[in-house]
């Protein structure tokens, strides 16, 4: 969703705030509260148009904010796992740098269960998989104030269906930009 | 006991989104008792939509302990010992018959009076007269359903007990936490959200319900009162705040926050709001129970690599685990004064997911549920007899019962929506 129009922000070298609003890629679930809540803001921001603040991107903060990697905001997790799988290291390293390099930038980690097993297990095994990609982060040399994590646990599935193709897209961390 | 047939929870926020929910029995005990419940007679006018007599019957026959006779099939329809002959029920082999008047009376109110008879011994064994209004049609059979029940099994009834759940839509826009009858009926939603509400938990006294919400911040734990209908926020710490399950005095909730940066079991004084930590490990530690002693919990573990039920004494802080067979047991509730654990099980990586009883004292465990797959949230009724659960059944979330000895089984679907996350209310008198 949100990698409509990446690139070509950063071709005009301008770096709008409002941009937060479709950072959200959650599932079916909860698009409803997402609407609610971007329909509060847009009702609150008519009236005095303020002089728009302009960010001056570096040629540097440019290339990176193009890696295609950074489209990418969704890593997948194993059955009752919660580590890092080696194939999503590449896009969480895109993201530790970007965040690195933009030090406003602020991420919101989701993470997420399939259906099976217990809520308050799944809830719990959410957490984790918030944390072990906050972890990650940090590690790379993110600032931990920049990042934020809940768990959703089972409750806002990706996909709906109870096969195991629904539960491997269901068992994921989003990685949710608020400001970039 | 007559004048507490009044007090009835009555809890109305919303009749939108019902799930109307059914039974259907799927599996009753091989020896069970053949018993009669003849239809009521009614002095006075008096509209019921369901007759007292009705409402028994299906009381005795969804326990799986009784073969109920229908009335179509009675000889006769005797309303009082005089026109009572055992030998017409023998004929039909009918080890017990209950009879009952109805009189109603000019203020509302009715009055039942019934006896129940054995047969064979051709002897009265109880008769008990309940008094109340028209709305409390359904209170008062349960109640005496609840009698005949005892009298005949020697465990106390459980027909007048409450259970909590969960509805959705399918789009999952819209969560309703409803109470009703422990047969589903008098359905009432005491909650509407646009957010997840999971492990209802009611208090000792059956007066409070404690849940959770999951906000788009996170989750939260709620105590809701139900007479008021006045909700109170217990719980919004940084991170996890869940599982809520309250101490067998009503004092204290049980709950599982990670503000330390872990999910770990906490306790906190619901007078004092102190938060007191139970469990210190860097694995999951989640889903609380107490046993009845008030002394000990039990919880559900991710220490030993898997989820497991760990028991701790909060007095010595000793902890043992009590499961080991299977590869993942989760959200243990108690069954007939802790002698079992009711949990989710699955037997094998990859296998799938039922309930179990494990029995404490001799370490048996017994798949209880196995026409229904991705079992979950046990709860066990007020009488240790049966546990009710969510379940997956034509590619919707039900309701569905097991008894723990895992003899008698039955579906409670709903006729829209998905239902989930049962919560047996405790006795009510």
């Amino acid at each position: 969703m949100q990698n409509l129009g990446w690139n070509k922000l950063f071709a005009v070298s301008l770096l709008s705030l409002a941009i937060a609003g479709c950072a959200s890629s959650g599932g079916t679930t909860d698009e409803a509260a997402t609407t609610t809540n971007n329909s509060v803001e847009e009702s609150q921001t008519q009236g005095v148009p303020g002089s728009p603040e302009v960010d001056v991107v570096t040629e540097e903060q440019a290339a990176m904010a193009a890696n295609p990697l950074l489209d990418q905001t969704v890593v997948y997790f194993g059955f009752d796992r919660s580590e890092i799988r080696p194939e999503f290291k590449d896009i969480l390293n895109a993201h530790a740098e970007y965040l690195v390099a933009n030090p406003q930038a602020r991420v919101v980690l989701e993470g997420h269960c399939d259906e099976r097993g217990t809520v308050e297990y799944n809830l719990a095994l959410g957490e984790r998989r918030a944390d072990t990609v906050k972890r990650y982060l940090v590690v790379q040399g993110v600032n931990p104030s920049q990042l934020e994590s809940v768990s959703f646990g089972e409750e806002r599935p990706a996909m709906m269906g109870s096969d195991e193709s629904s539960w491997a897209k269901n068992r994921r961390t989003e990685i949710n930009y608020q400001a970039r | 006991m007559i004048q507490r047939l009044f007090i009835v929870l009555c809890v109305l926020f919303s009749v939108s989104a019902k799930a109307e929910l059914t039974i259907e029995i799927t599996q009753g005990i091989a020896s069970s008792i053949p018993i009669s419940v003849v239809p009521f007679k009614i002095n006075g006018s008096a509209d019921f939509k369901d007759t007292v007599d009705e409402i028994v019957r299906n009381d005795l026959e969804r326990s799986g302990h009784f073969a109920v006779l229908s009335p179509r099939d009675m000889l006769s329809h005797p309303s009082s010992e005089a026109d009572l002959y055992f030998r017409d029920w023998r004929l039909l082999k009918q080890d017990y018959v209950v009879l009952g008047n109805i009189d109603m009376s000019a203020n509302g109110q009715f009055q039942v009076r019934y006896q129940l008879f054995d047969v064979f011994n051709e002897r009265e064994l109880l008769t008990q007269t309940l008094r109340g209004t028209m709305s409390q049609v359904r209170d008062i059979s349960h109640r005496i359903g609840d009698a005949i029940y005892e009298q005949l099994t020697g465990i106390r009834g459980a027909f007048a007990t409450k259970i909590a759940y969960v509805t959705t839509n399918p789009q999952r826009t819209r969560f309703n936490l409803s109470i009703a009858d422990s047969d589903g009926a008098r359905e009432q939603v005491i909650l509407s959200s646009k957010y997840s509400i999971f492990s209802p938990a009611w208090a000792p006294d059956g007066k409070r319900i404690a849940y959770v919400m999951l906000e788009d911040s996170g989750s939260r734990v709620y105590v809701q009162d139900l007479a008021s209908g006045k909700k109170e926020l217990i719980s919004s710490n940084k991170g996890l705040n869940s599982a809520p399950a309250f101490s067998p005095d009503g004092n204290k909730l049980a709950l599982t926050l990670s503000k330390d940066g872990n999910p770990e079991i906490y306790v906190v004084d619901l007078n004092t709001r102190k938060f007191e930590r139970i469990t210190n490990h860097y694995g999951i530690d989640t889903e609380p129970n107490w046993m009845p002693d008030g002394k000990h919990l039990i919880f559900t573990s991710g220490r030993s690599g898997k989820p497991q039920i760990y028991r701790k004494n909060l007095e010595s802080g000793y902890l043992e685990r009590l499961t080991y067979e299977g590869h993942y047991n989760a959200r243990a509730r108690l069954a007939q004064d802790g002698r079992f654990l009711v949990l989710v099980h699955q037997a094998v990586k990859g296998g799938d997911f039922h309930i179990a009883s494990l029995d404490l004292t001799r370490g048996l465990l017994q798949i209880l549920s196995s026409d229904t797959y991705l079992d979950e949230s046990p709860s066990v009724s007020p009488n240790g007899v049966m546990v009710m659960y969510a379940a997956k059944h034509k590619n919707r979330s039900i309701l569905a019962a097991v008894s723990v000895d895992g003899d008698v089984k039955f579906l409670v679907p709903s006729k829209s929506g998905d239902v989930r996350e049962p919560a047996w209310g405790p006795y009510q008198n």
